[in-house]
């Protein structure tokens, strides 16, 4: 029971009466599990209650005992819909505990790769945009696309979703000749695609009636609440960490920060859907511009040897054993890396006392900083508006839970 | 962050809070300051104002515990967006009984940040409108963040470090 509920007691007589509706935790329109109470005055939304912490699994706690290699698994499970930039996030923010030098061709691949589960995280979003306004033919027509990413996550680390890819210092093997058929194919088929999705909504006089003004934030509030991503740009600041604090070699790239002006429903999808268009453009760029070089930076401590070595030459095993038994000292420090993830600035904040575990592992995630926000946003507004203004926000679960 | 940066932080707190930096230095790449924690929204208020510094921008907030010195540590990190510049405020306290003034006051977003670090770390943020376990049950009895707290079975002996050669 909640307080909210608590309150629903009769009312003396001649009072107005509300009525509470609890939304979630589990509701198909949600797309996660999000408890919501609402008050209710009619259809509109006078107050709203959040419950998180559904799913919580105490990430934080857990990466205090693991070696780092095992936490990465750990970081897919965040942004579940964009988890190699979690991924990535993590090795970089190792490697700059560690201080080792990474080989650009590493850096433009992470790139490519981060700027593919952007593109698969905003067509996510964007196509249940889609769907929550009764569109739900975009939603089956991306999927398609978004298989073909996963396809080559698949054949670049063997995993789809919770992909667990790279390793600190970079890759555990090159691009095969199939991956880069597989990327040429997606650069191919899916900007004809994206095109037609945006034939089906951007101007869809129906969608743009629906999303136009409703959820809106202003640029002042976003700040204050500590909006990052998307739902800040939407509402006009064009924040950045790709552009602000460049990491892996994103200064080389040159791309556009579409930004919004009234925060709202439309403007959320509009930024998202132009920057799917600049990621396109940034993968094409560093594919052309792609330096020959190692796929992996010097870390022996920490990237494990060729696997014929670790069956022909003793100090490999050795060295294989150790890395994976998590048996190597961290040297001691305290690093905060941000990447810029799909909804907002990804940080890590790593304390390290030189034990083979971080001794404070503190994850900065976006959706959790701005979901505080949501009943503010739609306080007065519809009931159906504020599921569209959930699945605008791209609240995702499992990162909101840690 | 260049020295004459870093300068005018320090003078800038030190105008009109004398005496609260305990010690300033670059940490890596962010310039990290420890402050007495008796007026760290004052301070913070202070930075948030301030022509010369405007930290408009609360990144991240979170506790740390130091069970070995009984400390309890927040972190706050700041981040001016106009000038891209970044610091990261401390603050130590006793870990039995760690209290502290909420920043809800300057950063609405400090809101569910203090929360979580409430529910984690039993760090009570004095003036918070809402301070409430928020990802762990409200049954729950301990803080799960704290050193104190053991992850696993403690009657589990195979996964004991000597099992490791540790």
């Amino acid at each position: 029971m909640t307080e909210a509920q608590d309150k629903i007691a009769p009312t003396p007589a001649g009072e107005k009466q509300y009525s509470y509706l609890n939304l979630g935790p589990t509701h198909p329109a949600t797309h996660g599990i999000f408890q919501n109470v609402l008050k209710m005055d009619g259809e509109v939304i006078v107050e709203s209650t959040p419950t998180i912490g559904y799913i919580h699994r105490a990430f934080e706690k857990l990466a205090e005992r693991r070696p780092l290699y095992q936490i990465t698994p750990i970081t897919d499970r965040l942004n579940y819909c964009s988890a190699p930039i979690n991924n990535i996030g993590w090795h970089m923010t190792v490697e700059k505990l560690l201080g080792v030098e990474i080989p650009k061709r590493v850096q433009y691949l992470r790139v490519i790769i981060m700027e593919l589960a952007r593109i698969t995280d905003h067509l996510i979003c964007n196509a249940v945009i889609g769907v929550d306004t009764g569109a739900l033919t975009g939603f089956v027509y991306l999927f398609q696309q978004r298989e073909l990413v996963y396809e080559i996550y698949e054949e670049i680390c063997g995993a789809r979703l919770t992909s667990n890819i790279g390793r600190i210092g970079g890759f555990e093997r090159d691009f095969t000749p199939k991956a880069w058929e597989k990327i040429n194919r997606f650069l191919k088929e899916f900007p004809e695609v994206l095109k037609e999705f945006e034939g089906l909504l951007n101007r869809n006089r129906i969608f743009m009636d629906r999303t136009i003004g409703s959820g809106g934030i202003t640029a002042e509030k976003a700040l204050s609440y500590s909006f990052t991503g998307p739902n800040l740009r939407a509402a006009g600041v064009d924040y950045d960490v790709r552009a602000m604090n460049p990491y892996s070699s994103y200064e080389d790239f040159e791309f556009i920060i579409p930004v919004g002006k009234n925060g709202d429903v439309y403007d959320r999808f509009m930024v998202r859907q132009e920057e799917m268009w600049q990621s396109l453009s940034i993968i094409k760029q560093a594919i052309e511009k792609l330096p020959e070089g190692p796929h992996h930076g010097n870390v022996p401590d920490f990237y494990l040897p060729p696997k014929e070595q670790v069956y022909n030459n003793m100090e490999a095993l050795i060295y294989h054993f150790k890395i994976v038994m998590g048996e190597t000292d961290i040297p001691p420090g305290e690093v905060y890396h941000s990447v810029e993830g799909a909804n907002g600035e990804l940080g890590f904040y790593l304390i390290s006392d030189g034990g083979r575990t971080p001794y404070r592992l503190h994850f900065r995630r976006p959706c959790f900083i701005f979901y505080q926000a949501y009943p503010e946003i739609i306080k007065g507004s519809m009931l159906s508006d504020a599921i569209l203004t959930m699945s605008s926000m791209n609240v995702i679960a499992g990162e909101l839970d840690a | 962050m260049e020295a004459a940066d870093q300068e005018k932080i320090l003078s800038v707190i030190n105008e009109q809070f004398d005496g609260e930096i305990i010690e300033s230095g670059m940490v890596r790449d962010f310039f990290t300051i420890v402050l007495k924690k008796e007026k760290i929204v004052e301070i913070i208020r202070h930075l948030y104002h301030h022509a010369e510094t405007e930290f408009q921008f609360l990144t991240t907030l979170c506790g740390i515990h130091f069970p070995d010195q009984n400390q309890m540590a927040v972190m706050y990190q700041l981040h001016n967006l106009k000038t891209n510049k970044r610091v990261r405020l401390k603050i130590f306290m006793p870990d039995d009984k760690p209290e502290v003034n909420t920043l809800t006051t300057v950063f609405p977003a400090a809101n569910w940040m203090e929360r979580e670090t409430f529910d984690f770390f039993g760090i009570i943020f004095s003036g918070h409108p809402n301070l409430k376990r928020i990802l762990n049950v409200e049954e729950m009895t301990i803080h799960p963040l704290r050193k104190e707290y053991p992850l696993e079975d403690q009657s589990r002996e195979d996964k004991k470090d000597f099992m490791f050669g540790r």
